[in-house]
């Protein structure tokens, strides 16, 4: 019982803990829905552009998949979210808050999602799109009456996967001024050695990652047909 | 009706040249279903995607009621396309969609109002006899439910000719039979023109009214089922109307001889009636009669023992109409 008083007594939980539950949920929603709005389109561009694609471009795949997608994945992201400080500070105004977090985020995890969508793009037999093509479909038809609702259960458990990685990336952007859990857990946790607060901000991660997860699920085996 | 003429598509590999169509010309006329048969590599799959437009030839034209359609321009390749309704092998349906979904799939391209669409999807799913599953996902229907959407699907843009892919090659013997009754009954009921592309004799002898056998990009044999069993010597022939492949071992000396008849000499006593004018012993090793293209034909194979005059059996059998080949004196 005490330690469940001192907890309910400790400014850590009471003062600091909600706001930093709503920054990492503002980091979370924001950046995954810019994550979706970039990568999906990303992702269907590299499925297309691709050697033997339905539209090959080599230069076009060349640029995206060679340049920016693949050098993007390599850079580990606590040193992408620090290299992009300045750009951050042009896009947002600040480097520091919740926002400004965002910026990284998103770059951070765009290159990963796309690629989870050509993957899930690419698990369409070959087939189905001939059958489209034969019907009279339009290239621009075959993308979005064919392409993206076959693919939308891969693409669905991308997008779970995706908005996990945003979570974990947040609270190591939260350290370096981003906000939310993770600089909770740094600056009291660690930097006090309060182990009260340590725990707590483990179990609203946890929980908070478990509900994206079988939301994720539950929406996947909604959309999926096979 | 459909008028294939000269076709050709040569790819390139590397700087080797490998010609899938060499110069295929058949012609099918309005109503009726006709078969090309091959073994894979023939070049059925490269006359499919030609067809289809799915790959440019090389030369050569297709033309589908006069319309010519290899050689249009991109912009009126969509609607080229419509004039070939298409069965796939393996169905293709969409997964994302219903069996009605499916079918309205072809229309909702052509901006059809919705109504309409509705109307048109139930006439279709009634006709192929699915109407009870306009909601099911393919995932919940049989390969054979699978196929009567595809067909469904194919003849929803109304189309000139149906081109059946391989249609039954992934379905049991009792749903290739189902289905190929019902590509019978859609062309009798809309007088369209069938192209089966198949490796299996068995769609052919069922469905076609006609035949042509693909070989190294050409077709070598080609005609009306009937015409094409009546040739003793011809490979068609013999792959509708087969024999055993090994002659039987121990038998007394003598001639074997193979003879191929058709329609009344049929039903015949042609054996008994050879015994008697020649007062021979016959002896039939093997043979399979079957009703082909209409008609029915007798393929036997017989062997008589020495000593008889063979020229005069062959002139007497040739007078009374029957294809007569001697295997082995």
């Amino acid at each position: 019982m005490d330690w469940l008083t001192s907890l309910l007594e400790n400014p850590g939980i009471t003062t600091a803990l909600p706001d930093a539950i709503i920054e990492t949920l503002i980091m979370m929603v924001i950046a995954s829905a810019a994550t979706i709005v970039i990568g999906i389109p990303l992702g269907v561009v590299l499925f297309l552009t691709a050697p033997g694609g339905l539209t090959p471009v080599r230069w076009i795949s060349a640029i995206l998949s060679g340049l920016i997608v693949n050098i993007t994945r390599s850079i580990p992201y606590a040193i992408l979210m620090l290299a992009l400080i300045p750009f951050t500070q042009w896009i947002v105004g600040t480097g520091i808050g919740p926002y400004a977090a965002c910026v990284s985020l998103t770059i951070g995890t765009v290159p990963f999602f796309a690629r989870l969508v050509e993957t899930a793009l690419r698990d369409i037999p070959s087939g189905k799109i001939d059958a489209a093509l034969v019907m009279g479909s339009s290239r621009f038809q075959v993308v979005r009456k064919v392409l993206l609702p076959e693919a939308m259960p891969g693409i669905m458990a991308g997008i779970t996967t995706m908005v996990v990685i945003v979570i974990g990336y947040s609270a190591m952007a939260g350290i370096v001024g981003g906000g939310g859990l993770g600089r909770l857990a740094y600056n009291y946790g660690f930097q006090r050695f309060d182990s009260q607060v340590m725990i707590v901000t483990i179990v609203i991660i946890v929980i908070i990652v478990q509900a994206v997860q079988a939301t994720g699920d539950w929406l996947t085996r909604r959309v999926d047909h096979r | 009706m459909i008028t294939i003429t000269d076709l050709r598509k040569v790819y390139r590999q590397g700087s080797r040249e490998v010609v899938a169509l060499d110069g295929v010309s058949l012609s099918v006329a309005k109503g009726h279903i006709h078969g090309i048969i091959g073994h894979s590599g023939a070049g059925k799959s490269t006359l499919v995607r030609c067809l289809t437009l799915l790959d440019r030839p090389t030369s050569g034209s297709v033309s589908v009621d006069g319309r010519e359609l290899a050689g249009v321009s991109d912009r009126e390749l969509l609607s080229a396309r419509r004039k070939i309704g298409m069965v796939f092998q393996h169905a293709n349906l969409f997964d994302s969609r219903t069996t009605a979904e499916n079918v309205a799939y072809p229309l909702e391209l052509l901006g059809t109002k919705r109504s309409k669409i509705k109307d048109k999807v139930s006439n279709l799913l009634d006709l192929v006899g699915l109407t009870q599953f306009a909601n099911a996902y393919p995932s919940q229907l049989s390969g054979g439910q699978k196929q009567r959407v595809g067909i469904a699907r194919a003849l929803a843009t109304d189309p000139d000719v149906l081109l059946c892919d391989e249609p039954t090659s992934a379905l049991d013997p009792k749903t290739t039979d189902e289905i190929l009754e019902l590509i019978k009954d859609v062309r009798d009921r809309l007088e369209i023109t069938v192209l089966i592309i198949t490796h299996e004799m068995g769609v052919v002898k069922k469905a076609c009214n006609s035949v042509s056998l693909l070989e190294a990009g050409k077709i070598v044999e080609h005609g009306p089922i009937s015409e094409v069993v009546a040739d003793i010597d011809g490979r068609l022939s013999h792959a509708l109307l087969p024999l055993p492949g090994e002659m039987p071992q121990d038998l007394p000396p003598g001639t074997i001889m193979d003879l191929l008849y058709s329609g009344a000499d049929a039903v015949h006593p042609v054996i008994s009636t050879l015994a008697r004018q020649f007062d021979i012993d016959v002896n039939v090793l093997a043979g399979s009669v079957e009703d082909l293209g209409g008609a029915q034909f007798a393929h036997l194979r017989i062997h008589l023992p020495v000593g008889v005059d063979i020229d005069a059996v062959t002139a007497h059998l040739t007078a009374s109409g029957i294809a007569v080949s001697v295997k082995e004196a």
